[in-house]
């Protein structure tokens, strides 16, 4: 059964189209490579999914259990809260927030405490808190942050911060997955290591995953599907093998080895 | 010694007033990066219901400074929905909105004063108008928004006008006095201290304590800080932005409501265009400690309500304000971003 379906979905910024007509479907548990040339509007595709952008024309149908809610249109944080969690290409962690509250922010919704609870330290805003406390520590450790978790988020490394927005975006108890380019500007092995992070996340968390990545390695290792972008058109779909020696994404990349 | 203790402890009241109206610009800025003009009025109309609550209804001072708190976060939230919003995303819902309630109030308080008719006809004729403005605004305009910051700004004087001369039309342009509800005076070691000082002493004290709980511990003190760092990251983290920016007003102008009835128990006189000099002494007590950080507006507010006494006190009452201004400028000068701000270098 396919969990998320996207048809004929277009958008316009001025005269400039960035995606067109692009129709992708998504069956649950799989894991999508979404790749193209730089301005292909992968982004964007991600931001009209995740609702940062609203489309100028289709639509997105998201089917995590039977029933189908229609996604074009809705506000982010309704996005969010329906099951979809994203990381961002340039990282945007809270900066001035510790490693910990980065991710106790993306279980905002499922906290179940009211402000009176709260401003009068009832026992229910203690057992929330603990509850969460507990998840983003367990969040943390299954990215190997769990020792950095009182660090200012600003203060670690590249490659920590780019983990520490899966744990966030984990935080928020996603079915769907989006990753912006995880392994920008990681070394070899930190991309090695990478890949077997979201291998292992997918199985744990029963995850569909959708990714954008310019590192090959990552995509033909990890992805059963890819979908090609080129000027915003999706100009190819298939598995890895089949997109290796698909000729138009070989013109696409300029005749870049595949 | 005595004096110099005696003008301490009047700072230390004058200066938990700025601080507690200090405390809302500086939330508001931290959110929205908006220097929200009304604060200051927000103020005035939380003294005016003090007033009314405790000479009309004949309330205790506590019930008061309730009642004027939740008015206040009220008005704080209509404004912002009414008034900064439909800047931010505009509809045409909000549009609709906005132009229906200000419509009726303003077409209301002019039907009133220019036609003297009574309470029931002037709502009926603001009614039908402004609905009729209402549609018209929801049909015929397109709106677009302003992402302009500047926009923003001038929407807050506007407002800013609105609640002073709306409440000078409703109350009348004289200054009242609060009825003495607190007497007496305890002297410590030859420094007098009035029970208004106490009290306002610890409703300062507990109101910090708590919103400096609900920022650092609560669910939605950890909203406010992401959504200030990140709005649009933390959308999709799953926080509901606009909800956030609302509750934000609620905090910021309630805790100007409980100031306001706080000033008029120590002054013991209001009107309503005294929103005007103590927000704009608030405003520099917020950029004095660093605007958007809200240890800093604490502190702002107590450096300069000391500042004030100590110069009327030694000098002359007719100098305070002038050396207000000059630290201001000063600390423009030396340290732009306030005291406890930090000099962001962008990385390039």
């Amino acid at each position: 059964m396919s969990i998320l379906e996207i048809r004929q979905l277009t958008k316009n910024f001025g005269g400039i189209a960035a995606v067109v007509d692009v129709d992708m479907v998504v069956e649950k548990g799989d894991l999508v490579g979404l790749i193209g040339p730089n301005g292909a509007g992968k982004t964007t595709l991600f931001n009209l999914i995740t609702g940062v952008y609203a489309p100028t024309s289709g639509e997105i149908v998201f089917t995590p259990y039977n029933k189908a809610i229609l996604l074009s249109g809705k506000k982010p944080w309704w996005i969010t809260r329906q099951g979809f969690a994203r990381t961002f290409q340039n990282i945007r962690l809270f900066k001035e927030l510790s490693v910990l509250d980065n991710v106790r922010i993306a279980m905002h919704k499922d906290i179940k405490y009211g402000v009176f609870s709260s401003i009068l330290r009832l026992p229910a805003y203690y057992k929330e808190e603990d509850r969460v406390f507990t998840k983003a520590l367990e969040l943390l450790d299954i990215v190997g942050l769990k020792e950095k978790q009182a660090e200012l988020a600003k203060n670690l490394p590249y490659g920590q911060q780019r983990r520490l927005e899966i744990a966030r975006a984990l935080a928020t108890d996603p079915t769907v997955l989006f990753l912006d380019e995880p392994a920008a500007g990681m070394n070899p092995q930190e991309t090695a290591d990478l890949t077997r992070l979201i291998g292992e996340l997918r199985q744990r968390f029963g995850l569909t995953i959708i990714l954008i990545e310019h590192d090959m390695s990552l995509v033909m290792n990890l992805c059963e599907r890819i979908y090609v972008l080129d000027y915003g058109r999706l100009i190819a779909k298939g598995s890895p093998d089949e997109i290796k020696n698909n000729q138009k994404v070989i013109e696409a990349y300029l005749g870049e080895e595949v | 010694m005595t004096q110099f203790l005696q003008q301490i402890v009047n700072g230390l009241s004058i200066g938990s007033i700025y601080a507690l109206i200090a405390l809302g610009y500086t939330m508001v800025y931290g959110i929205i990066k908006l220097i929200n003009f009304a604060h200051g009025d927000i103020y005035m109309v939380g003294a005016f219901v003090g007033f009314i609550c405790i000479s009309t209804f004949k309330m205790s001072v506590l019930s008061a400074i309730l009642c004027a708190m939740v008015f206040c976060a009220l008005l704080g939230v209509a404004v912002e929905r009414l008034a900064y919003k439909p800047l931010r995303n505009p509809t045409k819902a909000g549009l609709f909105a906005t132009a229906l309630v200000m419509g009726f109030i303003l077409i209301y308080l002019v039907a009133k004063a220019t036609l003297e008719l009574d309470n029931l006809w002037a709502g009926v004729i603001a009614l039908v108008l402004s609905l009729a403005l209402g549609f018209f605004v929801y049909f015929t305009i397109t709106p677009k928004g302003n992402p302009n910051r500047i926009a923003a700004l001038i929407t807050a004087i506007g407002v800013s006008f609105f609640l002073e001369y709306a409440m000078m039309a409703i109350m009348g342009p004289n200054n009242r006095s609060y009825p003495a509800t607190l007497g007496g005076t305890a002297t410590l070691a030859g420094v007098q201290i009035t029970f208004a000082q106490i009290l306002i002493f610890i409703i300062t004290l507990a109101l910090m304590l708590i919103l400096t709980f609900i920022v650092q511990k609560t669910k939605i003190g950890r909203a406010m800080r992401a959504v200030s760092t990140d709005a649009d990251a933390a959308a999709l983290m799953g926080v509901n932005v606009d909800r956030t920016i609302s509750i934000t007003f609620a905090i910021g102008s309630s805790l100007a409501g409980a100031a306001g009835v706080l000033v008029g128990i120590y002054y013991n006189t209001l009107n309503p265009l005294m929103g005007m000099t103590y927000g704009l002494k608030a405003f520099i007590a917020a950029v004095f400690g660093g605007i958007g950080i809200i240890p800093g507006a604490m502190l702002g507010g107590f450096a300069i309500g000391i500042t004030e006494t100590m110069v009327a006190g030694y000098w002359s009452s007719l100098f305070k304000d002038a050396i207000v201004y000059i630290i201001l400028i000063v600390i423009l000068i030396l340290k732009p971003s306030g005291l406890l701000g930090k000099n962001v270098r962008e990385k390039v």
